[in-house]
């Protein structure tokens, strides 16, 4: 192997501190002792993070977030697990622009499907808003699960499967004996990316919040707006370091080679 | 063969993107052209308006700046990466990652934390004895290109990292050793492979900025407005909703044709990639 010449290292040491810096510093400023946002921190102190639960529309939206991802993830596998097959299995049946038109949804810019959202869908049939949210998440992550569980299929030798029901198993006992437990992998991997891509969405969410109802993204986002103390530092932290335990927990039993796809 | 069968299992995943993504967006387009005035009185009336050019202009531009920056950042580092040991390669990807998994609302947070008044750069600026005012940093069209650039580059790193590690060894050597400069290599032999990537990631990149709302909102301020600020601002604080929705379809359509001609330039230069 080639040995990288100085420049290009100092250059991607400069990166990696320019792409992981902020973070450690938003991390720092989070046990800092001040009203305000300070770096380096003055003083310790843990009453952020305290803060971070007391101020209950951070508790409420994160429960509503949570709520939606687990949910808009799951109906986004049950729909896309199904396509993901057909693409896979019967691939040669089925249109060549249809798995084009499955990427639609991340063609499409989110703000622009949020606000249409809220105005077809939300104002025009009188949906409230908890469902609305829904339906958006769901669209917006349908993508990741056709597309990773479709890479996992990709990968699994049909010929099995048919051997199953040539010896006289149901196609649909099959299903579930034979394929589902040879895909588990790429479905945890659909869902962590779909839990995570749902979690973090502000655009989508953005038109979609009423009374009483909003996501934690985008309570985060009025926080940070009106007040400077480093409560929402204290958040990031927490979020950052569910982040770290999807991850490893993705690290266990996956590998890291999921991520780069 | 069941014929029905491969279409009854896309069915869900169709009808779903249609009613529930098609629909709603055609319904945005269609109010558009419905007006009073006729039907590209919506679309007149947007540039029309000095400030709507404006914005449109400032939106493009930082998008195309954050694009020309995240290739110049993503490439070395992608460079690297792909040259690294096997080891080293794997912690690296994890490290451009692990900022993609991490809300953009903390990553944007963390220049209010960094450019803000009392933020490190000021501080730092001061403590030295350079600046005897805080300069202001944030809620500048710069905040928001530093912003969008830290958020988009890992996108690029990634997309990059893959095509640069299939580039064979010895095409490079073969450059080296016939003579050719390191710089004559990079511009002649590296870069032209590389290219279906840096494409890819451009695309990525210029149309993640470009649709962008978090980033301009914390660091832009109220001056700096862009498309999104503007969509949102038209639809929930004006509540003319003729006007956002043309600032929507407007967005859609640069967003899908840059994504379309691009990837078309990509199939041109690479055709065993497509």
């Amino acid at each position: 192997m080639q040995r990288s010449s100085p420049l290009l290292v100092i250059t991607a040491i400069a990166v990696f501190i320019f792409l992981l810096g902020p973070l450690v510093i938003v991390a720092a400023a989070s046990i800092s002792n001040t009203e305000f946002l300070a770096f380096p921190p003055q003083g310790f102190s843990l009453r952020w993070f305290v803060n971070v639960f007391e101020v209950s529309a951070f508790r409420d939206t994160f429960l509503i977030s949570l709520q939606i991802a687990l949910l808009g993830t799951f109906l986004s596998l049950l729909i896309g697990i199904p396509a993901a097959y057909a693409l896979s299995r019967f691939g040669f049946a089925l249109p060549k622009a249809l798995s084009n038109f499955f990427v639609l949804p991340i063609l499409v810019p989110q703000i622009v499907f949020g606000f249409s959202l809220l105005s077809a869908i939300s104002v025009d049939f009188d949906l409230p808003v908890f469902p609305t949210l829904l339906i958006g998440h769901t669209i917006i992550v349908l993508p990741y699960s056709i597309r990773v569980v479709g890479a996992s299929l990709a990968t699994f030798d049909f010929s099995a499967e048919e051997a199953a029901i040539s010896l006289g198993c149901p196609p649909m006992k099959t299903f579930y004996t034979i394929v589902l437990p040879n895909i588990r992998g790429g479905i945890l991997a659909a869902f962590i990316l779909a839990f995570i891509t749902s979690l973090n969405n502000v655009p989508v969410s953005l038109f979609l919040t009423g009374p009483g109802i909003s996501t934690l993204p985008i309570q985060m986002l009025t926080y940070v707006e009106n007040f400077f103390d480093p409560t929402v530092a204290a958040l990031s932290v927490l979020l950052m370091a569910l982040t770290v335990l999807v991850m490893a927990v993705v690290e266990k039993t996956l590998g890291l080679g999921y991520f780069v796809r | 063969m069941n014929r029905v069968l491969p279409w009854l299992l896309v069915t869900p995943a169709i009808l779903a993107i249609l009613v529930l993504l098609v629909l709603p967006l055609l319904d945005t387009i269609s109010v558009t052209f419905i007006q009073e005035e006729g039907v590209f009185a919506g679309y007149q009336d947007f540039f029309d308006r000095r400030f709507n050019r404006g914005v449109l202009w400032r939106t493009v531009r930082i998008a195309l700046i954050v694009t020309v920056i995240a290739i110049a950042i993503g490439f070395p580092t992608a460079y690297f990466i792909a040259r690294a040991p096997r080891s080293w390669r794997s912690i690296l990807i994890v490290a451009s990652v692990f900022p993609l998994l991490t809300s953009t609302v903390v990553r944007s947070f963390a220049w209010i934390v960094i450019l803000g008044r009392n933020g490190i750069i000021n501080e730092t600026l001061m403590g030295l004895g350079l600046i005897s005012e805080p300069l202001s940093m944030l809620y500048t069209e710069g905040a928001i290109i530093v912003g969008l650039a830290y958020l988009f580059s890992p996108l690029m790193i990634l997309s990059l990292v893959g095509v640069l590690e299939n580039i064979d060894k010895s095409v490079v050597e073969a450059s080296i050793s016939l003579g050719a400069s390191p710089a004559k290599t990079f511009w002649r032999v590296i870069l032209p492979l590389a290219m279906p990537g840096v494409i890819v990631g451009a695309v990525l990149v210029f149309t993640g900025s470009f649709t962008s709302y978090t980033t301009p909102v914390l660091l832009g301020g109220q001056r700096n407005t862009v498309l999104a600020t503007l969509l949102f601002r038209e639809a929930m604080t004006e509540f003319d909703w003729a006007s956002a929705s043309t600032i929507a379809v407007i967005m859609m359509v640069l967003t899908i044709s840059v994504v379309l001609i691009m990837s078309r330039v990509a199939r041109r230069l690479n055709p065993a990639a497509a």
